[in-house]
């Protein structure tokens, strides 16, 4: 039976297999030895995470129980706010910022014991497909370090695959949690938009950004999502999880469930990965699900809807780095706004660049209707058709990403065929809706391929509850060379 | 040819509320710089604003006293643009759906000033000059405001002056906002344009801004009329542009190079949901709000009979109308307590400053203590005028001042007594009247009235005293 590696490691602290401190070190060792050549983490936090360890450790020596994450070795996504640990968004215009309170995700997870390893890669700002726009150089692939780790959660993505932490939480603003967790052959869940609290994360897109668990394991995903997914008045946009917890019904029977089928999300995917997802139906049908197919041909306003909102939002979220409070500023200048001028076009990475110029180009007056204004209309026409969708099915299933892993420097070389890699991922940041990607086979070069499984608003139990009995009937975990064997 | 002057106002009214519009940060005026600050307010990564519901509420009176229709749905907005003193690079505030809109104020002369919305918004931070530098303090940031912008219905400087000064008036009625143009808490900006008399179209209009008094507004209406009109009598055009009020020079110049055609970028704000008011929660707060100066003043000329006059100087300071209001309880001679207000307690309280902040030893309990005393005939007008003054001085009440024989009253057979013991004690007086001269009789009242401590009526011993001596 398919197993969390939460529970299983949370097991051995309770019994005194293993100290929380030996855990620890362990997975800093690990760092020590693999980041180097998956450079997954941009900051490591041994100090933070031995003191914690040895918090854990006094509570269990005076036997109290723990709760499931404490004491669990973890990682950030560097978008992610901590409060005394710099937090870059891989950008060098933040490379040496430090954040003075804590987002409100690492709130509750320090509460519980959590213990950080460090703060991992990402694309800069959360902007890229391959964490190679990272200022900081890109994440590898734990299935092979030739290939991208995937983006922009790729530090999160190389850091759980490679084993050198045992789940993170990265950040999905048009994929950024599913597509590296596809690439490196694990789970990643991309919650409802305000199940989880976004104050704390470093803005790319508001209306898109939301933060979600990256794990070894579906039940992992799970387990990590019911402690996150908690309402924050910090946060106007947040609503925390609806209903009962999604532990509770992740192991349900799926018979009779209603698995929808879109064909527009299959247009242009390459046929290994059709295949696989095609493979998955069959495991579906196999545990007594009904498939029901339908269209959804509003997919194809998807991409350039998702570009020209998202890039909209980072223009005006992205204005604020101008070199006067925090972070990098141009060494010299002759006046305040050639200071702002340089301290930008420095700081600022080639990627990040182009999107702050899309989105200032799309809002400016005389471009706003024909751009801004018609994509705000055609995201409530996707809505509308994902709504629709829902009437008659459950769930859907696609696949995560036309393709597998990218070569390094693949990506960068060409934006604009980096972007249409998005086009499975983007249509759920569009309408808010939660999607969970799990690995669902292997290319022929073994590298993993994932498929997603979306959900209505604040279903995460329904997709979880999915994806577990998928995982558990297909068996199919691929495990690394890297880091910690446990 | 004879001109006409066209002008609207764009004002900005700072809201009194506790906390910041998007932060619980204080609100409070001045403070060491960048003290009154939070993560949140200087927009540091990853924060998230959360509207202050006060600040909806208050928008929401001024909206309701202004004769605003109240949206039950809005939202907010983001306008961007780059300056140090703006820490997000943009303004939330609203663009196309406002809180309030189509009001309008009404002057003395019956014509109404149509509002044509009012929004909230943030203000920026400040930048300070020193030393050769540019600092910038973010305290101001994030105080909340109100915009309100009228259609252009001004006529005449006037005219501007009233609406200001009424507005003015509302904001402090309803507790909204102090409403002190010196402290920035209100800003005018004015949109002015002239054309001949007669004419329905407009003309070219220029913006005015930086004015920080009522007195300097009518002069910078005034020179920017007569500089427009200038120009078109040469044959010139009017530019449309940004203007600052000197007000050393009483001149206005062009603030060119801020404005240079600033394309704002206004979007909705994601990080905040959409502002759902009830109809039944804005019927709460229009039941909540306070009587308006308006009323007031209709109330105290034909209710309670007092000279327009006084009811005007009384309704100018809402703590002043609220004083007269709590010293006229139970009374039947509100005139009296006007008088006491206006020529005895208004000495104490000389500028506009002191009147409208209007702290006194005296309260208005004592105030109607005292005037209960002489509408029941127990002491006279003079001595309730130095009782009074003595109260303004010390703070104490009348029953503290008055003695039991102050207050008893005097019996007729002491005033008869009183009355012949004056003349009995002016020889020289009593001859100088019989001789003619009338006003030798004065002294020997002053006898009675001080022997009686006050308590006579001056002008029954007056009376008593020509019997005697004609006697």
């Amino acid at each position: 039976m398919s197993e969390s590696k939460i529970a299983r490691l949370h097991a051995m602290l309770q019994n005194k297999e293993i100290s929380c401190t030996e855990l620890t070190q362990a997975y800093l060792d690990a760092i020590e030895k693999d980041n180097a050549a998956l450079n997954a983490y941009v900051t490591a936090t041994p100090e933070t995470a031995l003191n914690t360890a040895k918090a854990v450790d006094e509570k269990i020596a005076k036997g109290e129980s723990l709760h499931l994450l404490e004491g669990i070795p973890m990682t950030l996504k560097d978008n992610i706010s901590t409060n005394g640990i710099r937090t870059t968004c891989c950008s060098k215009i933040l490379e040496d910022y430090v954040p003075i309170y804590d987002a409100s995700v690492w709130k509750i997870l320090k509460s519980r014991n959590a213990v950080l390893l460090g703060k991992t890669n990402m694309d800069e700002f959360a902007m890229g497909s391959s964490c190679e726009t990272s200022y900081f150089g890109g994440a590898k692939n734990p299935h092979s370090i030739s290939h991208v780790a995937g983006g922009s959660s790729g530090g999160v993505a190389s850091a759980v695959g490679g084993n050198l932490a045992v789940y993170g939480l990265g950040s999905d603003t048009g994929g950024s949690i599913r597509q590296p967790a596809s690439f490196c052959g694990i789970v990643g869940l991309k919650p409802t938009y305000g199940a989880v609290s976004r104050f704390g994360l470093i803005a790319y897109a508001s209306s898109f950004d939301q933060i979600g668990p990256i794990t070894a394991t579906v039940e992992d995903t799970a387990i990590v999502f019911d402690a996150v997914s908690e309402y924050d008045t910090m946060d106007s946009t947040s609503q925390g999880r609806k209903g009962e917890p999604v532990c509770n019904t992740l192991k349900n029977d799926i018979k009779g469930m209603k698995i929808g089928i879109a064909k527009e999300y299959f247009d242009g995917v390459r046929e290994d990965v059709k295949q696989a997802v095609e493979q998955a139906i069959r495991v579906y049908q196999s545990l007594g699900a009904e498939i029901v197919y339908f269209d959804l041909p509003a997919l194809k306003y998807a991409l350039p809807v998702y570009y020209i909102l998202a890039c909209a939002e980072a223009s005006s979220n992205l204005g604020r780095y101008d070199g006067i409070r925090y972070g990098y500023k141009a060494d010299s200048y002759s006046d305040v706004n050639d200071m702002i001028k340089k301290t930008r076009s420095n700081g600022f990475g080639e990627e990040v660049k182009r999107r702050i110029l899309l989105g200032t180009y799309v809002l400016s007056s005389g471009y706003y209707d024909a751009y801004y204004k018609k994509a705000q209309n055609l995201r409530g026409t996707i809505v509308k058709a994902f709504k629709n969708a829902f009437e008659s099915c459950d769930v859907i299933l696609a696949p995560t990403v036309p393709m597998t892993a990218f070569e390094n420097g693949h990506a960068v070389s060409d934006p604009v065929e980096t972007y249409l890699t998005d086009i499975c991922t983007v249509p759920v940041n569009i309408c808010g809706l939660p999607a969970v990607s799990v690995p669902c086979g292997c290319d022929a070069k073994g590298l993993p391929i994932g498929m997603q499984l979306i959900g209505n608003n604040f279903s995460e139990s329904k997709i979880l509850n999915a994806a577990w009995q998928y995982e558990n009937a297909a068996n199919l975990f691929k495990p690394t060379d890297f880091g910690v064997k446990l | 040819m004879k001109y006409e002057l066209v002008a609207g106002f764009e004002t900005h009214v700072e809201l009194a509320t506790n906390t910041k519009i998007f932060c619980s940060c204080t609100t409070q005026f001045g403070g060491e710089p960048n003290t009154h600050c939070c993560p949140i307010c200087i927009g540091l990564p990853g924060t998230l604003p959360k509207l202050n519901a006060r600040v909806v509420e208050y928008a929401i009176r001024a909206g309701l006293a202004t004769n605003c229709e109240i949206a039950e749905i809005s939202k907010m907005d983001r306008k961007n643009y780059c300056y140090p003193d703006l820490p997000k690079a943009y303004q939330i505030s609203q663009y196309d759906m406002p809180l309030c809109k189509n009001g309008f104020i009404q002057l003395s002369n019956g014509r109404k000033i149509r509002i044509l919305r009012i929004h909230i918004e943030e203000d920026a931070g400040k930048l300070v000059h020193s030393h050769g530098s540019t600092l910038v303090d973010y305290n101001r940031g994030g105080v909340p405001l109100i915009e309100i912008v009228t259609e252009p219905d001004f006529r005449s400087v006037d005219e501007a002056k009233e609406y200001v000064e009424r507005l003015q008036l509302i904001m402090r009625y309803i507790g909204v906002s102090d409403a002190k143009m010196q402290e920035g808490s209100m800003r005018c900006d004015v949109n002015i344009s002239v054309r001949p008399e007669g004419s329905d179209k407009l003309g070219t209009r220029t913006e005015i801004k930086n004015m920080n008094s009522i007195t300097f507004i009518a002069k910078a209406m005034e020179y920017e009329f007569n500089r427009q009109v200038d120009l078109i009598e040469s044959g010139e055009k009017v530019i449309q542009e940004t203007l600052r009020y000197d007000d050393v020079s009483n001149t206005t110049s062009s603030m060119r190079g801020k404005e240079d055609a600033n394309d704002y970028r206004y979007f909705r704000d994601p990080d905040l949901v959409t502002i759902h008011v009830s109809g039944e929660r804005i019927e709460e707060i229009r039941t909540s709000l306070p009587e308006l100066p308006d009323k007031k003043l209709e109330r105290y000329i034909n209710d309670l009979e007092l000279p327009e006059k006084d009811a005007q100087l009384l309704v100018k300071y809402k703590k002043v109308a609220d004083f007269f209001e709590k010293a006229i309880n139970g009374i039947k001679t509100p005139k009296t307590a006007a008088n006491f207000i206006i020529g005895q307690i208004f000495r104490y309280v000389e500028n506009e400053n002191e009147k409208e902040a209007f702290n006194i030893k005296v309260s208005a309990e004592s105030l109607n203590e005292l005037i209960k005393l002489l509408d029941n005939g127990k002491i006279r007008m003079n001595l309730a005028k130095t009782t009074l003054d003595k109260m303004l001085e010390t703070g104490q009440k009348p029953s503290e001042l008055l003695s039991e024989s102050d207050m008893a009253g005097l019996d007729e057979n002491t005033f008869l007594s009183l009355c012949q013991q004056a003349v009995d004690a002016n020889p020289k007086a009593v001859a100088d009247f019989k001789n003619g001269k009338e006003k030798a009789i004065k002294s020997i009242v002053g006898f009675v009235m001080k022997n009686s401590r006050g308590k006579a009526d001056a002008v029954a011993a007056e009376n008593k005293i020509k019997e005697i001596i004609s006697q």
